[in-house]
């Protein structure tokens, strides 16, 4: 953590003062670059360890599906992964030309041919399982913030409201989605029935069931947050006699944005936790799926496939946090909070 | 009827306590001319700041009650700009938009945007804070917040100016400016102002007429001292005049001899 906040500190400082880092970099030219050059190497350093462990532990591992992979056979097979991808990519291109030009030949005969238009159904690639279950997250959070936001708010601003849904928050918050599922499951069958579909049912029982598991901590946070506001900031409110919108729009929102962006990330980090969870119980498209096909499959890549899986799911679960962390920093007013 | 400008009759209040009602204020009665500048003085918790807060419709007096220009004060409104002893500045928004924000509420159907951003700088320029318009509250000193906070209240053009201790969290050499400042304000804009304060010396030397207040519970006005200083006045010039030592002496008799604070 010390570390950490070391290197975006002296990041920020190069970022907004650069005069200054420049005197210093001339000042302490050996203190200045020896600072850069630990902060790069340390955990260039820890990775390196970190693969000779695993690799060493790895080759010491006998499993059904023969030796436990190491870096190299998980690195084999994420190049193996894309060239899959691009493989069917270009399947995809070649299969749609041929149809095409089908489908030009006959109406050459025949103008007044019926021409038979059909989509392409070959297997979703590793990466398009990877865009499904981030566009999943992305629905099913963004749905739980445009309910968890105005909610939090209300019950922060009344205490009648707060007693009368912090009972249900806190009974609701700890069910695991596993449980969710099935009830999403079966609603959503029954519910959704169209002919035309705009979006599949998988899609909404993995994005539901997000929303359903994601929604608490930003629902708590907020109602925390707007709880909290300085009395002073609201007699202010009173005093200008703002009305009940301009007081939620220019003093309750912002005063607690850093608590809603708080929330806002402990809120995608489970939300993409429970998708995968989702995914792999429910068949549901994305990368749960593919780790349970994987898993079913069983040949002797499919452990270093999972593996690649894993870390895939983890960066990306990286990103979203630091999508979300710079969107913090954007509209925080308090420039000298410490967010990481 | 009074004509009074400002008029506190029979206030009492309770405050609800598990052993029943609390007696803060019993009996206060005040008449506040127009352009008069009254400061409120007495050992703390003798609930100087409630009667601030019941003339700015805060809260509500359980019995009695407050007129300006004859109309029954029951909710706070710009009329009554508030002075906060913490400044309260929004500390998302700049100064301006500090200010920008009370000059929208309180103007926005009679000024154009022009005539708003001209009163904006008008009344920021009273404080002397157009150098610092677009800096936020962290980055400006306590004694600046407190300059864009009576800005901000000035910005409302209040029938009354309540400030509750303005500078009390401030060191003594700021206080001493912002002192000159608010002195020099009054001398312009002749605001009626009711000032809350501990300092004896900012007492006398910006008030028209000091009101002392006993011991709670139940505190009440105990003595009305008129300070009959010409204005302008300066601060130097004041420090070796007889009257300005008497009316000095004679607050802090009151404070310290007649309202002694028992273990304090």
């Amino acid at each position: 953590m010390l570390f950490k906040s070391f290197i975006r500190n002296s990041f920020l400082k190069t970022q907004r003062v650069t005069p200054m880092a420049l005197e210093l970099a001339v000042k302490f030219p050996k203190n200045f670059a020896g600072k850069y050059f630990t902060a790069m190497l340390v955990p260039v350093v820890a990775l390196v360890i970190f693969m000779g462990i695993w690799s060493s532990v790895a080759s010491q591992i006998e499993t059904s599906l023969g030796q436990l992979p190491g870096p190299v056979k998980v690195w084999e097979q994420t190049i193996s992964l894309y060239s899959d991808h691009v493989a069917e990519r270009e399947k995809e291109i070649k299969f749609y030309e041929r149809q095409e030009t089908r489908n030009a030949l006959k109406l050459e005969k025949n103008p007044d041919a019926k021409v038979k238009i059909r989509s392409y159904t070959g297997k979703e690639t590793f990466i398009d399982q990877m865009f499904t279950s981030l566009y999943t997250v992305i629905s099913g959070f963004l749905v739980a913030s445009l309910i968890a936001i105005p909610v939090g708010i209300v019950s922060g601003l009344s205490t009648t409201v707060h007693r009368a849904l912090n009972p249900l928050i806190q009974i609701f918050k700890p069910v695991s989605p596993l449980a969710w599922l099935p009830i999403v499951t079966i609603i959503v069958s029954a519910m959704y029935v169209s002919a035309d579909p705009m979006f599949s049912k998988s899609f909404l029982v993995s994005a539901i069931t997000v929303t359903l598991c994601c929604m608490w901590p930003t629902i708590i946070n907020t109602s925390i947050g707007v709880s909290s506001i300085d009395e002073d900031l609201l007699n202010v409110s009173r005093v200008l006699r703002l009305g009940w919108f301009t007081k939620i729009y220019k003093i309750v929102l912002p005063s607690s944005i850093p608590m809603i962006f708080a929330g806002l990330r402990l809120s995608l980090g489970i939300g993409w936790m429970v998708l995968i969870a989702a995914e792999m119980l429910a068949q549901n498209p994305g990368l749960g799926k593919f780790v349970w096909d994987e898993f079913q499959n069983g040949s002797s890549n499919s452990l270093a496939r999972i593996m690649v899986a894993v870390f895939v799911i983890g960066i990306i679960g990286f990103m979203l946090d630091r999508v979300m962390l710079l969107a913090q920093r954007k509209v925080s007013w308090d420039r000298n909070a410490i967010i990481r | 009827m009074s004509n009074s400008f400002l008029q506190l009759s029979q206030v009492c209040i309770d405050f609800p306590t598990d052993n029943g009602p609390f007696r803060a204020l019993d009996n206060v009665n005040l008449d506040i001319e127009e352009k008069e500048f009254i400061s409120l003085i007495g050992h703390s918790g003798c609930g100087k700041s409630t009667v601030l807060n019941i003339v700015a419709g805060m809260y509500q007096a359980t019995t009695g009650g407050v007129l300006l220009e004859n109309r029954e004060v029951d909710e706070p409104g710009p009329d009554r700009a508030v002075v906060f002893q913490n400044h309260s500045l929004l500390p998302w928004l700049t100064a301006y938009q500090n200010v920008e924000l009370a000059v929208q509420q309180v103007f926005k159907k009679t000024m154009s945007k022009v005539e708003m951003s001209d009163w904006i700088m008008h009344n920021l320029e009273l404080v002397h804070m157009t150098h610092a318009k677009d800096k936020l509250p962290s980055e400006i000193s306590g004694g600046m917040k407190q300059r864009v906070g009576i800005a901000r209240a000035l910005s409302m053009q209040p029938k009354v100016l309540l400030m509750d201790e303005p500078f009390g969290a401030l060191d003594a050499l700021t206080r001493a400016h912002l002192q000159d400042s608010l002195m020099e304000i009054h001398t312009n804009l002749g605001n009626t102002v009711i000032m809350i304060t501990h300092d004896v010396d900012e007492a006398v030397l910006l008030s028209d007429r000091i009101v002392m207040m006993t011991n709670g519970p139940s505190a009440t006005v105990g003595e009305v001292l008129d300070i009959e200083l010409e204005r302008p006045r300066n601060r130097l010039e004041l420090a070796d005049d007889e009257r300005f030592t008497h009316y000095r002496a004679e607050v802090l008799r009151f404070l310290y001899e007649r309202q002694k604070k028992q273990a304090a």
